[in-house]
Formats: structure tokens, sequence, C-alpha cells
């Protein structure tokens, strides 16, 4: 029963979808209001109905309803509560329904949150929002249905991927479709602006904070997704380069140029069509993310030519999307206006300029991540392109990209001098130089590879140090009072650009600094590692709630003093007879230490890894500073009074300020 | 000197751990650091994405074996990765080797800098001639302007 109505609120969201995409869009085109007014009630109605089927089927899942063959292929009766609800997305199904949730999430939000948008916009923007969920509930519907009935009913089912089976899934994944998704509303909101052909201030103004909104849960979630990977895959790798994560990180480079760039849209009207095309990107690569995970192609190529159903759909919902937006594109571009006049030197050419570098990094994390597929399918050869053509072709582009970040903040607006600003600059690139030549010398040896990340990250810190300095000072004296009167959204901008610095420490020091050793030890057995003395004590057998496990003893001692106790597992989960490694950390903000079992080795002895990672929390702490900063960019005062002001003052009026 | 290799195969069976490990000689330090360094750039052909530094399975475990053979043997890392490719093809190679199918893979990087930054600067240039300075104030600067004028402080932009 309980599934049927899942399935029948999936129906009926797919009609109202219909509605919200037709209707609002050609109210607008001919200036029918009541038309026009369908969007609101549409988009919440939707979302209550997607609600709904998404808790349908969280409830065959926590209730264990095996007659649903996507229960009984991804969960089972011993899975615990948590995993069990989180198990809802993990198969291919629920996570297209997670999608369309998100999706339609997205929406209602912008529904509410719109009331002093005119009327035009909103309907715009709810409409094409209303036709990317008509995309992808057919495609739920037709080819992923989610609630497949099975009979007879399984006994039991085939069980969640142990390796899923973590915290980690329940938080992450929707994380990460927040964000993925959330860039629909600036893609809709770009639509709408091209749609209406008015493409001014207004529209990034409007479009900006749900933009840094999506970036901020898309870092998070890739975050999440990166810690993740660290803790549960047991060799202590945070970033592989994978084309699943590409496939979230490229998005996440556009958008982090489209905040940039929406920025100058706002501020001096200028990169008008640039910022769309921006938008339509983002959106494009979180669809392309979606085909490139969800239609097999990753896995191989044939196994995705031998059932191309669900691939053929979202490739040719891909193509209609980006294809119709690039033709709008083309056809409306030409007509928008340039905005304000700047020089070749000015903010908005340096942020211009960070933009292409941005883009040209996400076209070579695409071109690595598709080139092999296209070799394959053209029969040229089977090639892998892995994480050493990633660093090495990434690296060099960061960099400059870097160094300009730290400039951008302190250049004017229409003009800057270059020789003004090295003067202004001179002090922090003295700081960063030495520290550069320093830290790698007093942690030991020096290279030039360590003193160039080290460079970088110490030009960001002492960069947003002199920007913060300049803001402070009233001639030539330092007026600590404004700290406090600096705005939020300047907070926000610094706090993120010291997390990419806080994050390259992090990757430098790991990369440089972090020490391995695969072991063979018995009972009693010592390996010294990053100071520490690691004894191993043996292993005792314990029992999970769905699994059975060997659970190693490792105390850990510093100068002779036992200081903690570690216990990594080697778990066996017998539904899917696999066996998972789970790794002890001991973390802090200097270092982890991480160990993890290999394999038993003779009666009581184990192979064992013990790797020492210097800072390596520093990754992801930069990630979750970046976020901040967005978060923060958000409670910013002019968007606080613009709210206040929404409810005194009719649509048009609202100030932009 | 018997007595020496001994010890040495001895304590490489205990750091290593690996079993059947009599035939191995320990490495010093740089081809220790080698090993590693190739390990990394190998694609374990049995796993999803993961290189053999990484995986556990067996073959990973066979082939970080002979990488170690090969070094204590003397062999150079193209030597060792010749041998790689021989017996597995390119895929093995996480970092692809420069030839016709892959020069644009290699190339492209680079090609999409050099053409975004010649797009920019053109762009730059024409922009500005192009660009009218009585472009009409919008909202937010003629704020500003009433701002600056009322002797308040300019909100800053960030």
């Amino acid at each position: 029963m309980i599934p049927e109505i899942g399935q029948f609120a999936l129906i009926l969201a797919l009609l109202l979808s219909i509605v919200q995409g037709v209707l609002p869009l050609a109210g607008a085109a001919r200036g029918n209001p009541v038309w026009m007014g369908v969007a609101r009630p549409a988009s919440r109605g939707q979302f209550l109905f997607v609600a709904l089927a998404f808790g349908c089927l969280a409830y065959s899942f926590v209730t264990n309803d095996f007659s649903v063959l996507n229960v009984a292929n991804n969960s089972n009766s011993g899975l615990p509560v948590p995993y069990r609800f989180a198990a809802t997305w993990g198969s291919h199904e629920g996570s297209m329904l997670l999608w369309v949730f998100m999706l339609t999430g997205w929406s209602a939000a912008v529904s509410i949150a719109s009331r002093s948008l005119p009327e035009e916009m909103v309907a715009r923007v709810l409409g094409v929002m209303g036709l990317i969920g008509t995309g992808f509930l057919l495609f739920m519907l037709l080819t992923s249905n989610p609630f497949d009935r099975l009979f007879p009913a399984a006994q039991d089912g085939r069980d969640m991927n142990p390796l899923l089976q973590d915290p980690g899934m329940v938080i992450h994944p929707p994380m990460l479709y927040m964000g993925y998704v959330g860039f629909s509303v600036a893609f809709s909101f770009a639509i709408a602006a091209l749609l209406g052909g008015k493409l001014d201030s207004t529209w990034a103004r409007w479009s900006r904070p749900w933009t840094t909104l999506a970036w901020c849960f898309l870092t998070i979630g890739i975050m999440l997704g990166s810690w993740w990977a660290y803790y549960e895959l047991g060799w202590g790798g945070w970033w592989f380069w994978d084309p699943v994560e590409n496939a979230s990180f490229m998005p996440w480079i556009v958008g982090t140029a489209l905040i940039h760039s929406l920025a100058v849209t706002e501020r001096r009207g200028a990169f008008k069509s640039w910022t769309v095309l921006l938008a339509i990107t983002a959106f494009s690569l979180s669809l392309l993310g979606t085909f490139l995970v969800r239609s097999g192609v990753l896995t191989s190529v044939h196994a995705f030519a031998t059932d191309p159903k669900r691939g053929v759909f979202i490739l040719i919902f891909l193509a209609i999307v980006t294809g119709g937006s690039l033709v709008l594109f083309a056809v409306r571009a030409p007509k928008v206006g340039l905005g304000g006049k700047f020089e070749i030197v000015s903010r908005e050419s340096l942020l211009l300029g960070n933009n292409v570098l941005l883009a040209a990094a996400c076209g070579s994390v695409l071109l690595g991540t598709l080139y092999p597929l296209f070799l394959d399918a053209l029969q040229l050869g089977k090639i892998s392109v892995g994480p050493p053509y990633f660093d090495s072709v990434f690296a060099p582009l960061m960099a400059p990209a870097i160094f300009l970040m730290g400039v951008g903040p302190l250049a004017r607006w229409k003009e800057a001098r270059i020789p003004d600003l090295a003067m202004r600059l001179r002090w922090a690139a003295v700081i960063a130089v030495v520290s550069a030549i320093l830290v790698p010398l007093i942690a030991g040896e020096w290279t030039l590879m360590k003193s160039f990340g080290y460079l970088l990250a110490f030009w960001v810190f002492a960069a947003s140090l002199t920007s913060i300095r300049e803001r402070l000072l009233v001639g030539t004296q330092l007026e600590w009072s404004r700290l406090g009167q600096l705005p939020r959204g300047y907070w926000g901008m610094i706090a993120a650009h010291v997390g990419i610095g806080v994050f390259i420490i992090g990757v430098t020091t790991v990369k440089s600094y972090e020490v391995e050793r695969d072991v063979r030890m018995d009972i009693g057995d010592t390996v010294a590692v990053g100071g520490y003395d690691l004894k191993f004590e043996g292993t005792e057998e314990v029992a999970g709630p769905n699994y059975s496990a060997a659970r190693g003893t490792v105390v850990v001692s510093r100068n002779g003093k036992a200081v903690r106790t570690l216990h990594p597992e080697k778990r066996f989960y017998p539904v899917q007879q696999s066996t998972m490694t789970e790794a002890a950390i001991d973390s802090g903000l200097f270092g982890d230490l991480y160990v993890s079992l290999g394999e038993p080795v003779g009666d009581r002895a184990w192979s064992v890894r013990v790797y020492s990672k210097p800072f390596i929390t520093w990754i992801w702490g930069g990630c979750v500073l970046m976020a901040l900063g967005g978060f923060l960019a958000l409670t910013d005062r002019r968007y606080r009074a613009s709210l206040a002001q929404r409810s005194a003052l009719p649509a048009h009026a609202a100030s932009p300020s | 000197m018997k007595r020496m290799i001994a010890s040495v195969l001895f304590s490489w069976a205990v750091a290593t751990g690996v079993a059947g490990a009599n035939d191995q000689k320990e490495l010093d330090a740089v081809g220790k650091a080698r090993a590693v360094a190739l390990a990394a750039e190998l694609r374990c052909l049995v796993c999803q994405n993961q290189t053999i530094a990484d995986s556990h399975a067996e073959l990973a475990v066979d082939l970080r074996r002979q990488i170690h053979v090969q070094i204590a043997g003397g062999k150079s890392d193209a030597e060792i990765v010749d041998f790689m490719v021989t017996r597995y093809g390119d895929f093995v190679l996480y970092r692809p080797p420069f030839k016709a199918t892959t020069a644009f893979l290699w190339l492209g990087p680079a090609l999409f800098v050099l053409v975004g930054v010649i797009v920019l600067l053109r762009f730059l240039r024409t922009r500005r001639t192009r660009a009218q300075s009585d472009v009409p104030l919008t909202e937010a600067q003629r704020k500003m302007a009433a701002e600056l004028l009322a002797g308040a402080t300019p909100r800053e932009s960030q």
C-alpha cells in the first residue's frame, strides 16, 4: 500500500511539474497574471508530493518491506536503522528520488523567498525549475522506478554495500545533492533573465545568494566525501581524482567562478553574458555528473552500450537542457549591454582573469575524465588517466589563480595600478617568501616543491591580513573599532580565502612529510612512526550488529608513555560476503596517526599499515572555512536589510544597495 | 658477507611481512622511495580505480613485489614501466604516455589557458574602446554617491 501511495505521489508530482513548467512560462510570455500565478502553488504542491514519495520509500526501507524490489536489492533486516534510512538513497533509483526531492525543495524555497521579485521573474524561474523536474520525474517513472514491486517478496534483502555502511552515507549524499541541485536555481535565474531579456544587476543580485548557498552545500558535501574516503577506504588517501569525484568537483570549480563573476555583475553591471554562461555551465556539469555516475559509462563503455536506456535518456535530457540554453544564450546575449567601464588592470579584470584560470582548470578535469571514455568508444585503445595526470595539470593552473586571489581584494574597481598594488602588497610578498623558505628548513629537508606550496599558502594569509589592515587604516592610524563595522560579506570572503590557504598547508604538509610503514606485526611488536611508538597487542573477535570483526589493539606511546589506544578493525559482512577495513585514527590538529589492518599473516600476526599524516585535518578544515565564509556572506547586512525592506516596499522599489 | 645478506633478508621479511619474501633484498632509502613512487603511478587492474600502492588485492601485492625485485635487480624506472606496459598495456599507467592519441589530453590544458588568455586580453582591449563612459549610474552607484555626498563611509564591496 505505502509503495503505491509513493508511486502515485510521484505521478501527481510529474503532472504538477508539467503544469509548473508550461503555464507560468506561457503566462510570462503573454502577460497573463493568472497563469503566472500558478507557479508558486504548483512548485509547493510538487514539493509536497515528492516529499511524500520520499517518505514512502524511506518507510519501506525502515520497515524492511522486501516486496519492494529496490528495498530487497539494497537493504537487509540486519542493517541498523540509520543505515536502512540512508539506504533510501543508496541505490540508483533512490538517489534519483533524492535528486528530485532536493530540486523541488529548492524550488519551493524560491517560491517562498521570492516575494519581492517581479511576478514575471518568479514565473519564469519556477517554470524552468518545473521543466527540469519534469525531466527527472519522467526519467524515474520510465526507467528507474524506486517503487517497483517484487513478487513473491524476498525473504530478506541483499543488503547495502558494506562500504556504504557508515555515518558518512547518512550525511554526505544529501549535502552533495543540495549543492549539485542547488545550481539549478542559478541556472533557472539565468534562463529566466535571458527569456525576459532583462540581464541587469538586479538579476545578479537575486541569484547571488542562491548561488552562494548552493556552493556552500557543495563544498561541505565534497569535503565530507573526501573525509569519508579517508577513514573508510583504509589506505589513507583523501582525493583520488576518481571520475565520480571529478563529477562533483567540476560544478564546484565553475560554481566558484560563478560566485565571483556574479559579484562583478552585481557591483558593476559587467560580465553579464559570461555570468549567464557560467550559470548554464555549472548546472550542465551537474547534469553531466549525474549522467556519468548513473549511466554506467564509467565502469565500462560497453556496459553502457548493452543497457543504454537510462544513459540515453539522461544524455538526451542533457542535450536538450544544455543545447537549448546555449541556443537561447546565442540569440539573446549579443543584445546584452556592456555595463560599467573598466581598465585593463582593475578588480574586474583580475576577477575575470581568475575566472579564465578556473574555467581552464575545469576544462582540464573534464578532459581527463572523459578522454579515456572517448578513446575507448572510438576503439583507439584503453588508457587510464589518474592522479599523476591531474596533479601535474591542475596545480600549475591553480598556482596563478591563487596568486591573483591575493591581489584581487586589494585592487580598485574600474582602474588599478600595478606599481601601487606592488607597493601595498610588498610586505605580504616578503612574509610569504620568508615563510616559504623557513618552514621546510625547520621541518627538515628543503625542496622547491614543498617551498612553493607554502609560498602560496602564506601569500594568501599575508595578503588577506594586508587587506584587513587597509580597511582599518584611517590616515596612518589603525582604527581597531572599525573591525566590527566591516560587512559580513567581506569577512565571508576573507574566511573563504584563508580557507584555501589552510587547505594548501594541509595538502603540502601531508604530501611532503607523511610517513607510511607497511609492516608485519606479531603480538608485542612495535613500530615507530612520526615520533610515536605503536605496539601491537593482538586481535580479538567481536560481533557487530550485522558483521563480525577482528578488532586489533594498538597502544600508542610517546617517549615510553602510553598516550592512546587504537582499535583498527577488519570486518566481515556475511550477507554480501565482503571484508571491510576499518581504520583507527588518532586525529589531531597537527596530524593524524592512521592504523589499518591488512591481512592476517600466520597465527597471531597481521600485516599492518601505519601512517603518520601531519596536518591532514587542515585539508578539511580549510573546506569548512570556505563554506563558513559562504554562510557568513549570506548573513550580510544587505540581505537582511533587503528582507526587512521587502515587507515594507513594493517589489520593483526594493533597493539593490 | 653471507651473514650480512642473511640478516638483511631477515630484517626485510620482518619489515614487510610478505610471505615468501626470501628472494628479496632490502632496498636502500632511494630504492624504497622509487618503489613507492612507481607503485603510486600504476593501476591495479582488478580493482575499481586504485593504484597498486593503495590496493590490498593480490595482484597489487604481487606487482609491488615485482617492482621491488626489479629495483633491487638494478633496473631503471623506465625499464620497470616498460615491463609493466608490455605485460598489461597502457591501461596500467595512471600517467598516460604522450603519443598521437593522447596529444590532446596532454596539450589540452595549456591550450585552454592560452586561448582563454588571448580571448581575455582581446576582450579587455575592445571592451575599453566600446564601453561608453556615459553609462547611466545604477541604483547602487547612485546610492553610494548619495552616501558619499552625505559624508558617510561608502559601504565597501567585497
